[in-house]
């Protein structure tokens, strides 16, 4: 099927390869940026990729309703990954800070 | 030939990945944070065509609204000590040391690897298999609320989303530690325009914030959906200067961090006993017990994901600006 003829085009193939090319896209953000702002969102980038893979695994096809348990679950990690960005950010402003006054 | 919802679905695929490459390739930082913005709400979008309502609400809310907040904030306070603020040509504000190309092209295989594997593992699992919807389907009678996701959430699952609460209590005490004694950069002076659009906005998004609360017994919305909306109250407060956080304020805010935390797990320790574990609500007051704790923790996650915008702890003003 994958390497054989052409697999169906369904929302769930698009958004699936969508979302592990956004991973991949992240995943080289975080490695190559310069900026600490920038390697911040990288990761961010990384985190829907990984949600659009759950949800699309949550998919079925349209008269059957979705997975509830990976809906709940990319919640959870929508919320973690807020977290987890702010205190990020708080380090970034706190060591800029920090940096500009050693250089003053 | 084919469907035309499916060239929707092509073009917004290829618009979520042009905005991810773009957001991180466009040299100036604060274009990368609109983008980004742009790239959260359309991926919002492709959520939604995928069946999956909920998720796309708190992406919107919170991974990208409040995400963003959070984002420009940042750059605000990192061009202010900078002294970049009103030089829009200091596109970045870390000096850009050159990477070595011999490392960029390692990273790049390496990622390239990676990805390859996750396409592989990807095309060739079984799509649409069998998951947990049969067995959701066959407990929700039993668990008091009708919208399947919320029933996962506070119910079935409901030991991962009390620790949801819980790293969300531990990010804001670790930003306030953090922060401690950093002289904060002035908020931005917004016009007369500003003021009017919140005071106009404001009870709106109030009345969204609630019934999105009220209505995740039943359909898509819930209480982390609406504490993200009623956020956005206490950020457009804050902006607007309507509200200016003061020292004697910290008390009432730490009361209402812990509030959601601690109602959860005090409702989840108190059902226990004669029989039943923690978490297992008794049938009949399944769904009081649901609403309360979804409003309660709506309260505390508003209040946290302002306080998380606001960052420093508020303190008196102090006017040598040191390290604390």
């Amino acid at each position: 099927m994958m390497f054989g003829t052409m697999p169906q085009l369904t929302p769930d193939l698009i958004y699936g390869v969508t979302g592990i090319a956004v991973f991949a896209i992240g995943l080289v953000g975080a490695l190559c940026a310069q900026d600490r702002l920038r390697r911040v969102l990288a990761l961010k980038l990384c985190s829907v990729g990984a949600g659009f893979v759950l949800v699309v695994a949550a998919w079925r096809v349209p008269p059957a309703a979705p997975d509830p348990v990976p809906h709940a679950l990319v919640i959870t990690g929508i919320v973690v990954m807020v977290s987890a960005t702010a205190v990020a950010l708080a380090l970034i402003r706190r060591l800029q800070t920090l940096e500009t006054e050693d250089d003053a | 030939m084919t469907d035309p919802i499916l060239i929707f679905d092509l073009l917004l695929a290829a618009a979520v990945v042009a905005l991810a490459v773009a957001s991180l390739s466009v040299r100036d930082l604060f274009v990368a944070i609109v983008l980004f913005i742009t790239f959260g709400l359309l991926s919002a979008l492709a959520w939604v065509r995928l069946a999956a309502p909920d998720v796309a609400l708190a992406e919107a809310a919170i991974g990208t609204g409040v995400t963003g907040a959070l984002l420009l904030k940042t750059l605000h306070h990192l061009r202010y000590v900078t002294g970049t603020l009103n030089r829009p040509e200091a596109f970045s504000v870390t000096p850009a040391a050159p990477v070595p190309a011999p490392v960029l092209w390692a990273n790049a295989a390496f990622c390239g690897l990676i990805t390859l594997g996750l396409a592989v593992a990807f095309l060739g699992a079984p799509r649409s298999g069998p998951g947990f919807d049969a067995l959701v389907a066959e407990a929700l009678p039993q668990s008091g609320v009708e919208h399947p996701v919320t029933a996962v959430l506070l119910s079935f699952r409901a030991y991962d989303t009390l620790m949801e609460v819980v790293v969300l209590l531990a990010a804001v005490i670790g930003v306030w530690q953090i922060e401690r004694g950093l002289s904060d950069a002035p908020a931005p002076v917004l016009g007369e325009v500003f003021q009017g659009f919140a005071r106009l906005t404001l009870p709106a998004i109030v009345v969204v914030g609630t019934y999105l609360l009220w209505k995740g017994a039943e359909a898509p919305g819930g209480a982390f959906q609406g504490g993200a909306v009623l956020a956005a109250v206490g950020l457009l407060l804050l902006l607007s200067r309507l509200y200016v956080p003061q020292p004697s304020h910290r008390g009432v805010a730490r009361w209402a961090f812990v509030l959601g935390t601690g109602v959860f797990a005090g409702v989840a320790l108190l059902v226990a006993g004669g029989g039943r574990v923690a978490f297992e609500y008794p049938p009949e007051h399944a769904k009081t017990l649901i609403l309360l704790i979804e409003g309660l923790v709506t309260i505390s996650i508003a209040v946290t994901l302002a306080a998380l915008f606001h960052g420093r702890e508020p303190v008196a003003l102090r006017t040598d600006g040191g390290r604390g």
